[in-house]
């Protein structure tokens, strides 16, 4: 499992490279593309992250101890959380569509025009990453959805929960990617502006 | 994977760590800090230092790395090395081609 993550890190890494050079070579537009970025929701849905990981690393825990009942309840509370985030997320998207600041299909920058290129190139790596992340979340649901079938028929002992530790590890690993994207979308120019 | 069996106050200790550390992300954003200092991209290396703390909490103790063994740990240190090879030399790339410039703004 570790090992795909690390193919993993290369992935995004590809695209956090992107970033960096995107912001280097246009800063002033980059910040002005990010100001339309709501720094309340995107925090709330760091918040919830953290809290999914925590019911994550319980539900491991419960599964460790044996005890399916805990592990089960663990698990739906983890998926009910990745919900509210795409939940969140949703809502975020049909904002920037309604706003105009959705690249290539309906995208109309009306502030500085220097800075348009460099703004729909941030909304577009914004929507790569966030989306791409995003597809994952889906993925980690997917497979807690199959972990809590497999936990309700009994299928872990703490000597076998081998299945279990590896969503965590795959659930951590989609939230610490978002603990970076979080400061590094939303936060580049002070809030209250 | 390794058993060991964490206990839960050690969750909720980290889990309130990463919620703090949450808090401190948006705080630090409000503040200028690079006009403050004059220090150019500290308001950025501030950011990502939390974001890399709290990456470590994460992996260390969610994802029980501080009780893995030493080849989860290669594969673990693998990963950012391999990122920071990729992110820095490319990135050194650009700037001695021009395309970047290295300068305080």
């Amino acid at each position: 499992m570790w090992a795909f993550l690390v193919t993993e890190v290369m992935f995004f890494g590809g695209l956090f490279l992107a970033y960096t050079f995107l912001r280097w070579k246009h800063h002033d537009a980059v910040v002005a593309a990010s100001g339309h970025l709501d720094w309340i929701l995107g925090g709330v849905n760091t918040g919830v992250l953290l809290v999914s990981s925590l019911t994550m690393a319980m539900a491991v825990h419960a599964a460790q101890e044996g005890k399916r009942k805990a592990t089960v309840n663990f698990l739906i509370l983890t998926m009910i959380l990745g919900a509210v985030f795409l939940g969140v997320k949703a809502f975020e998207y049909s904002h920037k569509w309604h706003d105009g600041l959705f690249p290539g299909f309906n995208f109309h920058w009306i502030e500085n025009p220097a800075y348009a290129g460099g703004a729909e190139m941030f909304l577009f790596l914004y929507f790569v990453m966030t989306g791409l992340h995003g597809l994952h979340m889906v993925v980690g649901i997917g497979l807690v959805a199959w972990i809590i079938k497999r936990a309700n028929r009994g299928d872990f002992t703490p000597e076998y929960n081998i299945p279990v530790e590896i969503t965590g590890l795959y659930w951590h690993f989609v939230d610490i990617v978002w603990i970076f994207l979080y400061p590094l979308l939303y936060l580049i120019q002070p809030p209250h502006h | 994977m390794s058993g060991h069996i964490v206990p839960k106050k050690t969750y909720y200790t980290i889990f309130l760590l990463l919620m703090i550390l949450l808090a401190v992300t948006v705080l630090i954003a409000y503040l200028d800090l690079d006009h403050a200092t004059g220090i150019g991209g500290l308001n950025i290396i501030v950011a990502l230092s939390i974001a890399f703390t709290k990456m470590m909490l994460v992996v260390m103790y969610f994802m029980h790395m501080k009780w893995s063994n030493k080849l989860t740990w290669i594969f673990g240190g693998a990963s950012i090395l391999w990122l920071v090879i990729m992110l820095v030399i490319t990135m050194a790339d650009y700037i001695s081609r021009g395309w970047v410039m290295f300068t305080n703004r």
